[in-house]
């Protein structure tokens, strides 16, 4: 061993405000989830491979037979495996948080001066890279199988900016339920509980106006269809309705109540203090 | 004030399992305090406390002066915690490990730079620096996770269990940084089940079972209260066993009929010894082999529990007999 008696070099934290802190916290927790993103491509291709699946299987399987209006039913469906691409990519979250608690490295973390919950907005942050990514993906596989969008500069700005507002609203959402279940396991199958049935019944593959009353009164009025509706309205312009604002504030909704609730969440699972 | 960490009555239960059952101790500034006890005795849980992760149900604890439950904060900045299972990151490289750390412990991007510079030449693992952790062995892992906690060159470190798992060489390499660290001024707690480990490592022990210090001084003693130094004989098969026993005139022996073994408390060694291989040859009895040993706190735990500390060790099969001097 080099002289470690020489180890205690003196150094001391500089002194900033809590706000500085926790900006400061989550970028650097951010960059470690990113770096996870990029040396775990198993995951990254995983999330992606299943709604490339359904792009591909209902593009050629079901494509001919189901009747989409006025646009080709390639870029019907893009809007709607897109976002099936986000929700999927935004439950990373969901198993991140579990395999951090369960790995005992939120252990060290909250032995340090650190704000701890900087550690589930890293996790958000990085999903919304990892979904830019996945999105880019997903439109590039699209335009393989006939999707030809027209929007304009403006519409995709809007496409992008609603792509990671959805994003951020679901990750919050995911890291509830990531703070509820106690293992990797579980919490791979309850966001499929959640995803699954909320793109299906939407009018991500197939519009809603024959589905069977109750299930079209659900799927009318859920946050899936309006931001898919905004999406394939902006991509390929559909008709848009009330889906463009609508989408928005659902997105605006789900955040509001999801932040606080998965803080308030981990710091009673983490604190000191659960008496 | 010259006690960086101080324990009094602390408290703690699961449930109806009392973990801690009221516990008292003091390290001074710069000491190591090695807390020993067998599994389950609550040696984490202590560590836990400490380094502000649980909250006690009674009693208090101070880390250099500061309340772990009301400062926590200010205890936080200043401690340095190696957990009993790495907590370390898997994807990242040994460099990004500790800048991360740095960076969370708030110290200023050069500072943390040069830190990890540091840290990583101190503990051998320049050429590993840029590979992930996943490609570590469990000592190289062991390493990195010490050197992430000692970032930020904490007044107070805890060890849990540092070398748990480690094979004899590791072990070694572990047993020289933390005796190099201990020579600096930072206070070590460090948590063992091995009676060699503590005596070999701390300064003060504090000895735990079930929840309650049983008892607490130096390696020294501790060996001490237990009694002194002790000779074995191994009696030759051809000798008989029973007539060894009775000719050796001892207040103490201590009888291993299977493996022929005859074990003499003795305060001086070599004269007693002397005397003892007079007798058996006397009565032409044929010693396979003498050996001293020196008490550890395996007999330590012994003598102060009537149990061993650890199921791997073989005492149960001595039974102790007490013989009248003629
Ligand atoms: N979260 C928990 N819930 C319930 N019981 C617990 C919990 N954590 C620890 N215990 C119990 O508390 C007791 C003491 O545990 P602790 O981890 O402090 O022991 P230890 O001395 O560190 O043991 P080891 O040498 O095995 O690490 C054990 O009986 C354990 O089962
Ligand atoms: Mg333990």
């Amino acid at each position: 061993m080099n002289q470690i008696s020489a180890l205690v070099t003196k150094v001391t934290p500089e002194r900033h405000s809590a706000i500085y802190w926790f900006l400061s916290d989550s970028w650097v927790l951010t960059r470690r989830s990113i770096k996870h993103i990029t040396r775990n491509l198993d995951q990254l291709l995983s999330l992606i491979l299943m709604p490339i699946m359904f792009l591909i299987l209902f593009r050629y399987v079901f494509g001919g037979a189901i009747d989409t209006g006025g646009t080709t039913y390639p870029n019907f469906l893009l809007a709607g495996v897109l976002v099936e691409s986000l929700a999927f990519g935004s439950s990373n979250t969901t198993v991140n948080i579990v395999l951090d608690l369960k790995r005992g490295i939120v252990d060290r973390f909250r032995s340090l001066p650190m704000n701890s919950s900087a550690l589930l907005s890293s996790h958000v942050m990085a999903d919304l890279f990892r979904n830019t990514i996945s999105s880019l993906i997903m439109l590039a596989a699209g335009f393989v199988v006939g999707f030809r969008p027209t929007a304009d500069p403006l519409e995709w700005v809007m496409v992008f900016g609603l792509l990671l507002l959805f994003t951020f609203a679901m990750s919050w959402f995911c890291a509830i339920l990531g703070l509820l279940v106690k293992s990797v396991e579980a919490a791979q199958w309850i966001s499929f509980l959640f995803i699954m049935p909320l793109t299906f019944a939407s009018s991500a593959f197939v519009p809603t106006d024959d589905m069977p009353t109750a299930l079209r009164i659900f799927a009318d009025n859920q946050p899936f269809t309006h931001v898919i509706e905004a999406m394939r309205a902006w991509l390929v312009g559909t008709p848009i309705g009330n889906a463009g604002w609508l989408s928005v504030v659902w997105c605006v909704a789900i955040t509001l109540v999801s932040m606080p609730a998965a803080a308030w969440l981990f710091r009673r699972q983490t604190q000191i203090s659960p008496v | 004030m010259d006690n960086a960490i101080v324990v009094e009555g602390l408290k703690k239960s699961y449930g109806k399992l009392q973990v801690l059952d009221g516990i008292n101790f003091a390290a001074r500034r710069g000491s190591v305090l090695g807390i020993l006890g067998p599994n389950g005795a609550g040696k984490t849980t202590t560590v836990k406390i400490l380094s502000t992760l649980l909250k006690p149900d009674g009693g208090r604890a101070f880390i250099n002066g500061y309340d772990v439950v009301r400062e926590s904060h200010k205890v936080r900045s200043s401690i340095g915690l190696t957990g009993q299972y790495a907590a370390v990151d898997e994807y990242l490289s040994g460099e990004e490990n500790l800048e991360m750390m740095g960076r969370l412990y708030r110290l200023s991007n050069a500072d943390t730079k040069s830190r990890t510079r540091e840290l990583l030449r101190q503990f051998d693992l320049v050429d590993a620096a840029s590979r992930q952790l996943r490609t570590y062995s469990g000592g190289m892992r062991r390493r990195i996770d010490l050197a992430a906690s000692l970032i930020a060159s904490p007044s107070v470190l805890f060890l849990d269990e540092p070398t748990t798992g480690l094979d004899p060489r590791s072990r070694l390499l572990m047993w020289d940084i933390i005796k190099e660290l201990a020579a600096g001024d930072t206070t070590i707690l460090l948590t063992t089940q091995y009676m060699e480990e503590a005596d070999w490592l701390a300064d003060e022990i504090v000895v735990i079972d079930r929840g309650t210090v049983i008892t607490q001084g130096t390696p020294s003693e501790l060996k001490a209260r237990v009694g002194s130094e002790y000779l074995e004989l191994i009696i030759a098969e051809g000798s008989d066993f029973e007539t060894a026993e009775n000719v050796i005139m001892c207040d103490e022996l201590y009888i291993d009929r299977p493996r022929r073994s005859i074990s003499v408390a003795t305060r001086n060694g070599v004269r007693e010894l002397k005397e003892i291989l007079d007798c058996l040859e006397k009565a032409r009895i044929e010693v396979e082999s003498v050996s001293l040993h020196r008490p550890t706190l395996d007999d330590v735990f012994l003598t102060l529990t009537g149990r061993t500390a650890t199921a791997e060790n073989d005492h149960g099969q001595t039974e102790k007999k007490e013989k009248a001097k003629q």
